[in-house]
């Protein structure tokens, strides 16, 4: 039996978008997996679950090509391409959130890439942890700085069976 | 990702009582490539050891790369499993996720290559290892080597088909 099913996904119409929602989240599968190819005004990317900004931690270990470094930063989940970066390209990212109905704290990890066609382009792998036993009904993902996501951005919503 | 008709739960299983190690056993040999998603919990201290058919000989290394928010670091073990960066400041509560890509499980010439990440809230890592064997794979373990895997811990194992 197919146990990785895609739930929802959006695409950002021609007016830009400011936050991607996944909203009524089915309780029915274990974990959850999220699949974005985007580009924003501001590359930098948060999330929040069902609406809730308190409580949010990440780490984050980034490389820009030339250098690396780490930080931490509330709901920091990766980075996109950038209006201000070439043309045409649009950054990858790849969410993964285990156990999110459980009665636990949330955690997910993350993978991020830039893509810019230039010499340099950042990539970042993210620690999140939301401290919230709530499920996850609810899924926001936003630029930072009251950014907007551009046209053709998409993001697909995955569930996982274990069974 | 895989289509979601080649990435097969092989089993699953959450703890009810601490335990200090995981076993899947008796892993069916017709698939390509394995894929081990584990969330826990434990206290500060946990060494983690990923062993392949009860090997623990100093037949494994791991070369990591992570990030404690303050800086980025690498490092590598020599030892008797695929050893992921010792953990510090990790949480008893069930949010630390240890995932691990482990290729070409079944075949008997090359020695066994894994990639994964081990991310909890003190912590985002990403690491390659190597198992020194050709013996196709038939169980995976983890262990830890100091403290136990909390109650309420879950363990997955799934196979991922070739086209």
């Amino acid at each position: 039996m197919a146990n990785i099913i895609p739930i929802s996904t959006v695409t950002v119409g021609s007016g830009g978008l400011a936050t991607i929602q996944f909203i009524g989240i089915p309780q029915t599968y274990t974990d959850l997996e999220i699949k974005l190819s985007g580009r924003a005004s501001n590359p930098y990317i948060d999330i929040t679950f069902n609406g809730n900004t308190s409580n949010r931690s990440s780490r984050y270990l980034y490389s820009t090509g030339s250098s690396v470094g780490s930080g931490t930063q509330a709901g920091f989940l990766g980075i996109e391409s950038s209006t201000s970066n070439t043309s045409n390209t649009f950054g990858s990212m790849s969410i993964y959130i285990p156990n999110y109905g459980s009665t636990n704290n949330k955690s997910f990890s993350a993978d991020s890439v830039q893509e810019t066609n230039s010499t340099s382009a950042e990539m970042h792998l993210v620690s999140g942890l939301w401290s919230n036993t709530s499920p996850i009904s609810s899924i926001e993902i936003y630029p930072e700085g009251s950014g907007t996501f551009s046209q053709y951005t998409t993001a697909t919503l995955y569930g996982i069976r274990k069974y | 990702m895989p289509l979601s008709s080649t990435m097969i739960p092989i089993a699953t299983q959450t703890l009810t009582v601490n335990a200090g190690t995981i076993t899947f056993s008796s892993i069916p040999q017709n698939y390509t490539d394995l894929v081990l998603v584990s969330v826990f919990g434990a206290s500060v201290g946990m060494d983690i050891h990923v062993r392949f058919n009860g090997d623990n000989n100093n037949n494994y290394s791991t070369n990591r790369l992570f990030g404690n928010g303050s800086a980025a670091y690498v490092s590598r073990a020599d030892d008797s499993g695929i050893q992921p960066r010792t953990s510090v400041n990790q949480a008893a509560t069930v949010t630390t996720i240890l995932k691990e890509n482990i290729m070409n499980y079944t075949n008997t010439t090359i020695y066994k290559p894994v990639i994964g990440r081990y991310d909890y809230s003190g912590q985002v890592e990403t690491h390659a290892g190597l198992w020194r064997s050709t013996a196709a794979i038939t169980s995976v373990s983890m262990v830890s080597l100091g403290q136990a895997f909390v109650t309420g811990s879950t363990f997955t194992i799934y196979g991922i088909k070739a086209a």
